[in-house]
Protein backbone atom coordinates (compact mmCIF):
# COMPACT_ATOMS: atom_id res chain seq x y z
CA UNK A 1 0.00 0.00 0.00
CA UNK A 2 1.30 3.43 -0.91
CA UNK A 3 1.25 5.28 2.41
CA UNK A 4 -0.24 8.76 2.47
CA UNK A 5 1.72 11.40 4.34
CA UNK A 6 2.82 15.01 4.00
CA UNK A 7 6.02 13.71 2.45
CA UNK A 8 4.21 11.58 -0.18
CA UNK A 9 1.95 14.52 -0.98
CA UNK A 10 4.94 16.83 -1.49
CA UNK A 11 6.79 14.22 -3.58
CA UNK A 12 3.80 13.65 -5.85
CA UNK A 13 3.23 17.38 -6.18
CA UNK A 14 6.71 17.63 -7.73
CA UNK A 15 5.68 15.18 -10.47
CA UNK A 16 2.37 16.93 -11.08
CA UNK A 17 0.34 14.25 -9.24
CA UNK A 18 0.69 11.89 -12.22
CA UNK A 19 2.27 9.02 -10.29
CA UNK A 20 -0.32 8.20 -7.60
CA UNK A 21 -1.15 4.52 -7.56
CA UNK A 22 -4.71 3.21 -7.54
CA UNK A 23 -6.03 2.92 -3.99
CA UNK A 24 -7.14 -0.66 -4.59
CA UNK A 25 -6.65 -3.29 -7.31
CA UNK A 26 -9.18 -4.52 -9.87
CA UNK A 27 -8.34 -8.23 -9.87
CA UNK A 28 -9.90 -11.07 -11.87
CA UNK A 29 -12.89 -12.70 -10.22
CA UNK A 30 -11.79 -16.13 -8.97
CA UNK A 31 -13.94 -19.25 -8.78
CA UNK A 32 -13.44 -19.84 -5.05
CA UNK A 33 -12.81 -17.85 -1.87
CA UNK A 34 -12.83 -18.67 1.83
CA UNK A 35 -15.36 -15.95 2.55
CA UNK A 36 -17.64 -13.94 0.27
CA UNK A 37 -18.87 -10.64 1.69
CA UNK A 38 -21.91 -9.34 -0.21
CA UNK A 39 -22.03 -5.55 -0.35
CA UNK A 40 -19.11 -3.09 -0.56
CA UNK A 41 -20.64 -0.54 1.74
CA UNK A 42 -19.42 0.56 5.13
CA UNK A 43 -20.28 -2.63 7.00
CA UNK A 44 -19.14 -4.99 4.21
CA UNK A 45 -15.79 -3.29 3.72
CA UNK A 46 -15.16 -2.93 7.46
CA UNK A 47 -15.97 -6.62 7.90
CA UNK A 48 -13.53 -7.59 5.15
CA UNK A 49 -10.84 -5.37 6.67
CA UNK A 50 -11.19 -6.81 10.18
CA UNK A 51 -11.36 -10.37 8.80
CA UNK A 52 -7.95 -9.81 7.22
CA UNK A 53 -6.41 -7.63 9.94
CA UNK A 54 -7.60 -9.33 13.12
CA UNK A 55 -8.30 -12.90 11.99
CA UNK A 56 -5.79 -13.49 9.19
CA UNK A 57 -8.51 -14.48 6.71
CA UNK A 58 -7.38 -12.79 3.51
CA UNK A 59 -8.87 -15.02 0.80
CA UNK A 60 -11.97 -12.84 0.82
CA UNK A 61 -14.04 -11.33 -1.99
CA UNK A 62 -16.30 -8.35 -1.45
CA UNK A 63 -18.98 -8.39 -4.16
CA UNK A 64 -20.81 -5.16 -4.95
CA UNK A 65 -23.62 -4.79 -7.44
CA UNK A 66 -22.98 -1.09 -8.11
CA UNK A 67 -19.93 0.93 -7.25
CA UNK A 68 -17.94 0.92 -4.03
CA UNK A 69 -19.57 3.11 -1.41
CA UNK A 70 -22.59 3.94 -3.59
CA UNK A 71 -25.16 2.48 -1.21
CA UNK A 72 -26.15 3.64 2.24
CA UNK A 73 -22.58 4.55 3.23
CA UNK A 74 -22.95 7.36 0.68
CA UNK A 75 -26.61 8.06 1.54
CA UNK A 76 -26.63 9.16 5.17
CA UNK A 77 -25.97 12.23 7.28
CA UNK A 78 -22.56 11.13 8.68
CA UNK A 79 -23.49 11.55 12.33
CA UNK A 80 -21.47 9.43 14.76
CA UNK A 81 -22.90 9.31 18.30
CA UNK A 82 -23.72 6.99 21.18
CA UNK A 83 -26.78 8.52 22.88
CA UNK A 84 -28.74 5.29 23.04
CA UNK A 85 -31.09 3.88 25.66
CA UNK A 86 -30.62 0.14 26.15
CA UNK A 87 -28.02 -1.77 28.15
CA UNK A 88 -27.28 -3.84 25.03
CA UNK A 89 -26.91 -0.86 22.66
CA UNK A 90 -24.83 1.56 24.72
CA UNK A 91 -21.60 -0.48 25.10
CA UNK A 92 -21.73 -1.34 21.40
CA UNK A 93 -22.14 2.24 20.21
CA UNK A 94 -19.62 3.73 22.65
CA UNK A 95 -17.16 1.16 21.24
CA UNK A 96 -17.97 2.33 17.71
CA UNK A 97 -17.44 6.00 18.61
CA UNK A 98 -14.07 5.08 20.15
CA UNK A 99 -12.99 3.09 17.07
CA UNK A 100 -13.97 5.96 14.78
CA UNK A 101 -11.68 8.32 16.71
CA UNK A 102 -8.59 6.21 15.95
CA UNK A 103 -9.59 5.19 12.44
CA UNK A 104 -7.82 7.91 10.44
CA UNK A 105 -4.48 6.76 11.87
CA UNK A 106 -5.26 3.03 11.64
CA UNK A 107 -6.36 3.19 7.99
CA UNK A 108 -3.81 5.87 7.00
CA UNK A 109 -6.69 7.70 5.34
CA UNK A 110 -7.93 11.13 6.41
CA UNK A 111 -11.57 10.64 7.42
CA UNK A 112 -11.83 14.38 8.24
CA UNK A 113 -13.21 13.25 11.56
CA UNK A 114 -14.54 16.25 13.42
CA UNK A 115 -15.65 15.92 16.99
CA UNK A 116 -18.61 18.13 17.82
CA UNK A 117 -21.44 18.01 20.29
CA UNK A 118 -24.90 16.90 19.38
CA UNK A 119 -27.68 18.91 20.98
CA UNK A 120 -31.17 17.49 21.40
CA UNK A 121 -33.80 20.24 21.57
CA UNK A 122 -36.73 19.32 23.82
CA UNK A 123 -40.19 20.79 23.19
CA UNK A 124 -42.54 18.41 25.03
CA UNK A 125 -42.59 17.15 28.62
CA UNK A 126 -42.84 13.54 27.47
CA UNK A 127 -39.59 13.90 25.53
CA UNK A 128 -38.01 15.67 28.51
CA UNK A 129 -38.75 12.72 30.81
CA UNK A 130 -37.56 10.30 28.13
CA UNK A 131 -34.23 12.07 27.74
CA UNK A 132 -33.74 12.46 31.50
CA UNK A 133 -34.09 8.70 31.75
CA UNK A 134 -31.66 8.25 28.90
CA UNK A 135 -29.16 10.55 30.63
CA UNK A 136 -29.20 8.39 33.76
CA UNK A 137 -28.59 5.23 31.74
CA UNK A 138 -25.88 6.82 29.61
CA UNK A 139 -24.08 7.92 32.76
CA UNK A 140 -23.66 4.25 33.63
CA UNK A 141 -21.94 3.56 30.31
CA UNK A 142 -19.57 6.50 30.11
CA UNK A 143 -21.46 8.23 27.33
CA UNK A 144 -21.83 11.94 27.95
CA UNK A 145 -25.26 13.53 28.13
CA UNK A 146 -25.93 16.69 30.07
CA UNK A 147 -28.93 18.93 30.35
CA UNK A 148 -28.39 22.54 29.34
CA UNK A 149 -30.67 25.54 29.78
CA UNK A 150 -32.63 27.21 27.01
CA UNK A 151 -30.35 30.28 27.29
CA UNK A 152 -27.27 28.09 26.87
CA UNK A 153 -28.95 26.34 23.94
CA UNK A 154 -29.70 29.62 22.16
CA UNK A 155 -26.13 30.81 22.80
CA UNK A 156 -24.67 27.67 21.25
CA UNK A 157 -27.16 27.49 18.37
CA UNK A 158 -27.60 31.14 17.30
CA UNK A 159 -30.02 30.57 14.36
CA UNK A 160 -32.50 28.89 16.73
CA UNK A 161 -34.83 31.87 17.06
CA UNK A 162 -38.17 30.04 16.90
CA UNK A 163 -39.78 27.99 19.64
CA UNK A 164 -40.24 30.99 22.00
CA UNK A 165 -43.02 31.56 24.51
CA UNK A 166 -46.36 31.65 22.72
CA UNK A 167 -45.22 29.41 19.87
CA UNK A 168 -46.86 26.06 19.14
CA UNK A 169 -44.15 24.08 20.94
CA UNK A 170 -41.94 26.33 23.11
CA UNK A 171 -38.42 25.02 23.71
CA UNK A 172 -38.25 23.59 27.25
CA UNK A 173 -34.67 22.39 27.60
CA UNK A 174 -31.85 20.73 25.70
CA UNK A 175 -29.36 17.92 26.18
CA UNK A 176 -25.78 18.01 24.93
CA UNK A 177 -24.00 14.80 23.88
CA UNK A 178 -20.27 15.62 23.78
CA UNK A 179 -19.13 12.38 22.11
CA UNK A 180 -20.78 13.01 18.74
CA UNK A 181 -18.86 13.73 15.58
CA UNK A 182 -19.17 13.96 11.83
CA UNK A 183 -16.72 12.79 9.18
CA UNK A 184 -16.44 12.12 5.48
CA UNK A 185 -18.51 9.16 4.31
CA UNK A 186 -16.54 8.49 1.11
CA UNK A 187 -13.32 8.42 3.10
CA UNK A 188 -14.74 5.76 5.44
CA UNK A 189 -15.62 3.51 2.48
CA UNK A 190 -12.42 4.22 0.58
CA UNK A 191 -10.20 3.97 3.66
CA UNK A 192 -11.54 0.55 4.61
CA UNK A 193 -11.43 -0.60 0.97
CA UNK A 194 -7.81 0.46 0.51
CA UNK A 195 -6.68 -1.06 3.80
CA UNK A 196 -8.54 -4.32 3.16
CA UNK A 197 -7.18 -4.53 -0.39
CA UNK A 198 -3.61 -4.06 0.84
CA UNK A 199 -4.10 -7.10 3.10
CA UNK A 200 -5.18 -9.26 0.14
CA UNK A 201 -8.96 -8.82 0.10
CA UNK A 202 -10.44 -8.58 -3.39
CA UNK A 203 -13.15 -6.02 -4.15
CA UNK A 204 -15.34 -6.64 -7.19
CA UNK A 205 -17.69 -3.88 -8.27
CA UNK A 206 -20.49 -4.34 -10.81
CA UNK A 207 -20.91 -7.90 -9.58
CA UNK A 208 -24.49 -8.37 -8.49
CA UNK A 209 -25.23 -11.36 -6.29
CA UNK A 210 -28.51 -12.80 -7.56
CA UNK A 211 -28.89 -15.75 -5.21
CA UNK A 212 -27.17 -17.77 -2.54
CA UNK A 213 -26.36 -21.46 -3.12
CA UNK A 214 -26.60 -24.40 -0.73
CA UNK A 215 -25.12 -27.84 -1.25
CA UNK A 216 -26.99 -31.13 -0.83
CA UNK A 217 -26.41 -31.12 2.95
CA UNK A 218 -27.98 -27.65 3.22
CA UNK A 219 -24.71 -25.87 3.90
CA UNK A 220 -23.79 -22.66 2.11
CA UNK A 221 -21.53 -23.36 -0.88
CA UNK A 222 -21.35 -19.98 -2.62
CA UNK A 223 -23.29 -17.36 -4.52
CA UNK A 224 -24.59 -16.88 -8.03
CA UNK A 225 -23.66 -13.52 -9.55
CA UNK A 226 -24.18 -11.69 -12.82
CA UNK A 227 -20.57 -12.68 -13.60
CA UNK A 228 -20.98 -16.37 -12.84
CA UNK A 229 -20.83 -18.66 -9.82
CA UNK A 230 -18.47 -18.00 -6.94
CA UNK A 231 -17.80 -20.80 -4.42
CA UNK A 232 -17.27 -20.07 -0.74
CA UNK A 233 -17.90 -21.93 2.50
CA UNK A 234 -18.99 -18.76 4.27
CA UNK A 235 -21.18 -15.98 2.92
CA UNK A 236 -21.57 -12.76 4.90
CA UNK A 237 -24.44 -10.49 3.87
CA UNK A 238 -24.17 -6.73 4.41
CA UNK A 239 -26.65 -5.28 1.91
CA UNK A 240 -29.04 -3.13 4.02
CA UNK A 241 -32.46 -2.92 2.34
CA UNK A 242 -31.97 -5.94 0.09
CA UNK A 243 -31.18 -8.36 2.94
CA UNK A 244 -34.50 -10.20 2.74
CA UNK A 245 -34.39 -10.24 -1.07
CA UNK A 246 -31.17 -12.26 -0.81
CA UNK A 247 -31.90 -14.45 2.20
CA UNK A 248 -35.24 -15.49 0.74
CA UNK A 249 -33.32 -17.20 -2.09
CA UNK A 250 -32.37 -19.84 0.52
CA UNK A 251 -35.77 -19.76 2.20
CA UNK A 252 -34.61 -17.74 5.22
CA UNK A 253 -37.20 -15.26 6.51
CA UNK A 254 -36.02 -12.39 8.67
CA UNK A 255 -38.01 -9.92 10.81
CA UNK A 256 -37.04 -6.95 8.62
CA UNK A 257 -38.96 -4.28 6.73
CA UNK A 258 -37.28 -2.11 4.10
CA UNK A 259 -38.07 1.58 4.44
CA UNK A 260 -36.84 4.66 2.64
CA UNK A 261 -34.97 7.31 4.67
CA UNK A 262 -34.08 10.55 2.94
CA UNK A 263 -32.00 13.68 3.48
CA UNK A 264 -31.04 16.84 1.63
CA UNK A 265 -28.46 19.64 1.70
CA UNK A 266 -28.63 23.41 1.35
CA UNK A 267 -26.33 25.68 -0.60
CA UNK A 268 -23.02 26.31 1.21
CA UNK A 269 -23.04 29.23 3.64
CA UNK A 270 -20.44 30.69 6.01
CA UNK A 271 -19.79 28.88 9.32
CA UNK A 272 -23.04 29.15 11.19
CA UNK A 273 -23.28 26.27 13.56
CA UNK A 274 -20.65 23.91 15.04
CA UNK A 275 -22.88 21.28 16.62
CA UNK A 276 -25.28 18.63 15.33
CA UNK A 277 -28.78 19.88 16.17
CA UNK A 278 -31.58 17.37 16.63
CA UNK A 279 -35.19 18.44 17.17
CA UNK A 280 -37.09 15.20 17.81
CA UNK A 281 -40.40 16.82 18.74
CA UNK A 282 -40.82 18.47 15.34
CA UNK A 283 -38.85 15.83 13.42
CA UNK A 284 -35.73 17.35 11.90
CA UNK A 285 -31.98 17.31 12.51
CA UNK A 286 -29.03 18.91 10.75
CA UNK A 287 -25.35 19.76 10.90
CA UNK A 288 -23.10 21.96 8.81
CA UNK A 289 -20.54 20.22 6.63
CA UNK A 290 -16.97 21.39 6.12
CA UNK A 291 -18.06 22.78 2.76
CA UNK A 292 -20.66 24.93 4.52
CA UNK A 293 -23.76 23.08 3.39
CA UNK A 294 -26.44 22.30 5.93
CA UNK A 295 -27.03 18.54 5.89
CA UNK A 296 -30.69 18.05 6.86
CA UNK A 297 -32.60 14.88 7.65
CA UNK A 298 -36.09 14.00 8.77
CA UNK A 299 -38.31 11.00 9.32
CA UNK A 300 -38.66 7.86 7.22
CA UNK A 301 -41.32 7.38 4.55
CA UNK A 302 -44.58 5.77 5.58
CA UNK A 303 -44.73 2.14 4.52
CA UNK A 304 -42.16 -0.11 2.89
CA UNK A 305 -40.10 1.18 -0.01
CA UNK A 306 -36.97 0.27 -1.95
CA UNK A 307 -37.04 3.58 -3.83
CA UNK A 308 -33.96 5.40 -2.51
CA UNK A 309 -35.47 8.78 -3.39
CA UNK A 310 -37.24 11.54 -1.46
CA UNK A 311 -41.00 11.94 -1.25
CA UNK A 312 -42.51 15.39 -1.56
CA UNK A 313 -44.57 14.85 1.63
CA UNK A 314 -41.50 13.91 3.69
CA UNK A 315 -39.53 16.79 2.21
CA UNK A 316 -42.28 19.34 2.99
CA UNK A 317 -42.79 18.05 6.53
CA UNK A 318 -39.05 18.25 7.24
CA UNK A 319 -38.70 21.76 5.81
CA UNK A 320 -41.77 22.97 7.75
CA UNK A 321 -40.32 21.58 10.97
CA UNK A 322 -36.97 23.22 10.25
CA UNK A 323 -38.47 26.64 9.53
CA UNK A 324 -40.60 26.54 12.66
CA UNK A 325 -37.45 26.62 14.80
CA UNK A 326 -35.00 28.25 12.37
CA UNK A 327 -37.06 30.87 10.49
CA UNK A 328 -33.99 32.54 8.96
CA UNK A 329 -33.33 29.37 6.93
CA UNK A 330 -36.25 30.25 4.64
CA UNK A 331 -33.76 32.15 2.50
CA UNK A 332 -31.60 29.06 1.93
CA UNK A 333 -31.70 27.29 -1.39
CA UNK A 334 -31.66 23.52 -1.27
CA UNK A 335 -29.24 21.83 -3.62
CA UNK A 336 -29.47 18.05 -3.53
CA UNK A 337 -31.53 15.31 -1.96
CA UNK A 338 -31.14 11.55 -1.63
CA UNK A 339 -32.65 8.50 -0.02
CA UNK A 340 -31.41 5.15 1.17
CA UNK A 341 -33.32 1.97 1.89
CA UNK A 342 -32.85 0.91 5.49
CA UNK A 343 -34.05 -2.42 6.78
CA UNK A 344 -35.71 -2.07 10.14
CA UNK A 345 -36.00 -5.04 12.46
CA UNK A 346 -39.12 -5.73 14.47
CA UNK A 347 -37.60 -4.18 17.62
CA UNK A 348 -35.58 -1.41 15.95
CA UNK A 349 -32.22 -2.93 16.91
CA UNK A 350 -29.66 -4.42 14.53
CA UNK A 351 -29.21 -8.10 13.71
CA UNK A 352 -25.60 -9.37 13.60
CA UNK A 353 -25.98 -13.07 13.59
CA UNK A 354 -25.42 -16.56 12.37
CA UNK A 355 -28.49 -18.00 10.71
CA UNK A 356 -30.19 -21.38 10.62
CA UNK A 357 -28.39 -21.96 7.30
CA UNK A 358 -24.85 -23.18 8.14
CA UNK A 359 -22.26 -20.81 6.67
CA UNK A 360 -24.64 -17.88 6.17
CA UNK A 361 -24.10 -14.76 8.30
CA UNK A 362 -26.18 -11.59 8.29
CA UNK A 363 -25.56 -8.04 9.45
CA UNK A 364 -28.78 -6.09 8.97
CA UNK A 365 -31.33 -3.85 10.61
CA UNK A 366 -28.91 -0.93 10.57
CA UNK A 367 -31.37 1.87 10.90
CA UNK A 368 -28.80 4.62 11.27
CA UNK A 369 -25.90 2.26 10.74
CA UNK A 370 -23.23 4.73 9.68
CA UNK A 371 -22.09 5.30 13.26
CA UNK A 372 -21.90 1.54 13.75
CA UNK A 373 -19.54 0.76 10.86
CA UNK A 374 -16.31 0.13 12.86
CA UNK A 375 -17.86 -1.80 15.75
CA UNK A 376 -20.31 -3.57 13.44
CA UNK A 377 -17.52 -4.66 11.10
CA UNK A 378 -15.30 -5.67 14.02
CA UNK A 379 -18.02 -7.78 15.62
CA UNK A 380 -19.28 -9.29 12.38
CA UNK A 381 -15.75 -10.27 11.29
CA UNK A 382 -15.23 -12.03 14.63
CA UNK A 383 -18.52 -13.87 14.18
CA UNK A 384 -17.69 -14.97 10.62
CA UNK A 385 -14.15 -16.04 11.57
CA UNK A 386 -14.94 -17.91 14.80
CA UNK A 387 -18.62 -18.79 14.47
CA UNK A 388 -19.07 -17.17 17.89
CA UNK A 389 -20.19 -13.61 18.59
CA UNK A 390 -18.21 -11.18 20.71
CA UNK A 391 -19.67 -10.05 24.01
CA UNK A 392 -20.72 -6.73 22.40
CA UNK A 393 -22.73 -8.23 19.54
CA UNK A 394 -24.04 -11.31 21.33
CA UNK A 395 -27.35 -9.60 22.29
CA UNK A 396 -28.07 -8.84 18.62
CA UNK A 397 -28.51 -12.42 17.41
CA UNK A 398 -31.59 -13.61 15.51
CA UNK A 399 -32.46 -15.90 18.42
CA UNK A 400 -33.71 -12.95 20.41
CA UNK A 401 -36.89 -12.91 18.35
CA UNK A 402 -37.55 -16.59 18.96
CA UNK A 403 -37.19 -15.98 22.70
CA UNK A 404 -39.22 -12.73 22.53
CA UNK A 405 -36.12 -11.09 23.98
CA UNK A 406 -36.61 -7.84 22.07
CA UNK A 407 -34.28 -4.85 22.40
CA UNK A 408 -36.73 -2.03 21.75
CA UNK A 409 -34.45 0.88 21.02
CA UNK A 410 -35.78 4.41 20.83
CA UNK A 411 -32.34 5.90 20.18
CA UNK A 412 -31.94 4.28 16.79
CA UNK A 413 -32.75 7.14 14.44
CA UNK A 414 -31.77 10.67 15.08
CA UNK A 415 -35.37 11.83 14.81
CA UNK A 416 -37.17 9.57 17.20
CA UNK B 1 -46.27 12.07 -3.41
CA UNK B 2 -48.56 9.08 -3.74
CA UNK B 3 -52.03 9.45 -5.15
CA UNK B 4 -54.32 7.05 -3.38
CA UNK B 5 -57.73 6.24 -4.75
CA UNK B 6 -60.42 6.47 -2.06
CA UNK B 7 -63.65 4.67 -3.04
CA UNK B 8 -65.70 7.64 -1.79
CA UNK B 9 -63.53 10.67 -2.62
CA UNK B 10 -61.60 9.54 -5.72
CA UNK B 11 -57.87 10.13 -6.23
CA UNK B 12 -56.42 12.11 -3.34
CA UNK B 13 -52.94 13.14 -2.21
CA UNK B 14 -51.04 10.93 0.20
CA UNK B 15 -50.87 13.83 2.69
CA UNK B 16 -54.57 13.29 3.45
CA UNK B 17 -53.89 9.71 4.55
CA UNK B 18 -52.31 8.00 7.53
CA UNK B 19 -50.42 4.76 6.99
CA UNK B 20 -52.14 1.79 8.59
CA UNK B 21 -49.55 -0.94 8.30
CA UNK B 22 -49.29 -4.08 6.19
CA UNK B 23 -52.60 -5.73 5.29
CA UNK B 24 -51.58 -9.18 4.22
CA UNK B 25 -50.99 -10.56 7.71
CA UNK B 26 -53.91 -12.72 8.73
CA UNK B 27 -54.16 -13.76 12.35
CA UNK B 28 -54.10 -17.57 12.49
CA UNK B 29 -57.55 -19.02 13.12
CA UNK B 30 -56.35 -21.23 15.97
CA UNK B 31 -53.15 -19.79 17.51
CA UNK B 32 -53.11 -22.54 20.13
CA UNK B 33 -52.45 -25.09 17.36
CA UNK B 34 -49.36 -23.27 16.14
CA UNK B 35 -45.81 -24.16 17.14
CA UNK B 36 -43.88 -21.50 19.06
CA UNK B 37 -41.71 -20.84 15.98
CA UNK B 38 -44.72 -20.28 13.72
CA UNK B 39 -46.36 -17.98 16.23
CA UNK B 40 -43.20 -15.88 16.63
CA UNK B 41 -42.90 -15.74 12.87
CA UNK B 42 -46.47 -14.45 12.60
CA UNK B 43 -45.71 -11.82 15.26
CA UNK B 44 -42.37 -10.56 13.97
CA UNK B 45 -41.75 -11.43 10.31
CA UNK B 46 -43.52 -9.18 7.80
CA UNK B 47 -43.68 -9.79 4.09
CA UNK B 48 -40.92 -7.59 2.62
CA UNK B 49 -41.09 -7.98 -1.15
CA UNK B 50 -39.36 -5.86 -3.76
CA UNK B 51 -42.65 -5.62 -5.62
CA UNK B 52 -46.35 -5.40 -4.77
CA UNK B 53 -47.31 -5.24 -1.10
CA UNK B 54 -50.78 -4.98 0.45
CA UNK B 55 -51.26 -2.21 2.97
CA UNK B 56 -53.93 -0.29 4.87
CA UNK B 57 -54.31 3.46 4.55
CA UNK B 58 -56.69 5.60 6.60
CA UNK B 59 -58.25 8.61 4.90
CA UNK B 60 -57.84 10.52 8.16
CA UNK B 61 -57.96 14.04 6.73
CA UNK B 62 -60.79 13.11 4.36
CA UNK B 63 -63.82 10.88 4.71
CA UNK B 64 -62.31 8.64 7.40
CA UNK B 65 -62.49 5.41 5.38
CA UNK B 66 -59.99 2.58 5.88
CA UNK B 67 -58.89 1.22 2.53
CA UNK B 68 -56.57 -1.52 1.29
CA UNK B 69 -54.22 -0.79 -1.57
CA UNK B 70 -51.68 -2.83 -3.48
CA UNK B 71 -48.54 -0.70 -3.87
CA UNK B 72 -45.28 -1.63 -5.53
CA UNK B 73 -42.32 -1.04 -3.16
CA UNK B 74 -39.99 -0.54 -6.12
CA UNK B 75 -42.07 1.86 -8.25
CA UNK B 76 -44.79 3.21 -5.89
CA UNK B 77 -47.35 2.16 -8.51
CA UNK B 78 -50.72 1.69 -6.82
CA UNK B 79 -53.30 -0.75 -8.05
CA UNK B 80 -56.73 -1.07 -6.44
CA UNK B 81 -57.03 -4.28 -4.53
CA UNK B 82 -60.05 -6.29 -5.53
CA UNK B 83 -59.65 -9.56 -3.65
CA UNK B 84 -58.64 -8.20 -0.22
CA UNK B 85 -60.57 -4.94 0.17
Amino acid sequence: MQRYSFFSLALNALSGHRNWRCAWRSPQLQKRYDVVVVGAGGHGLATAYYLARRHGITNVAVLERGWLGGGNVGRNTVTVRSNYLRDESLPFFTRSVKLFEGLTRELNFNLMHSNRSMIDVVQTYGKLRDLQRRQLIMDLYDSSYERISVEELRRRVPPLTGGGQGSRLPVLAAFAHRDASVNRHDAVAWGYARAADSLGVEIHENTKVTSISRDSSGKICGVETTRGSVRAGKVAIAVSGHTTTLTETVGLKLPLRTINLSAFVSEPVKPLIDVVVNCPDVGVYFSQSDKGELVIGGATDLGQSFRRDIKQTVFEDTVCALLELFPSFRNLKLLRQWGGHVDIAHDGSPIISKTEVPGLYVTAGWWGGYKAIPAGGEGFAHLVANDEPTRLIAPFGIDRFRNLDFIFESGTTTVR
Amino acid sequence: MLEICCPFCGRRNESEFSYGGPAAMRRPERPEDLSAEDWVEYLTVPSNPLGPVLEHWWHARGCGAWITVRRDTGTHEIKPDSDDA
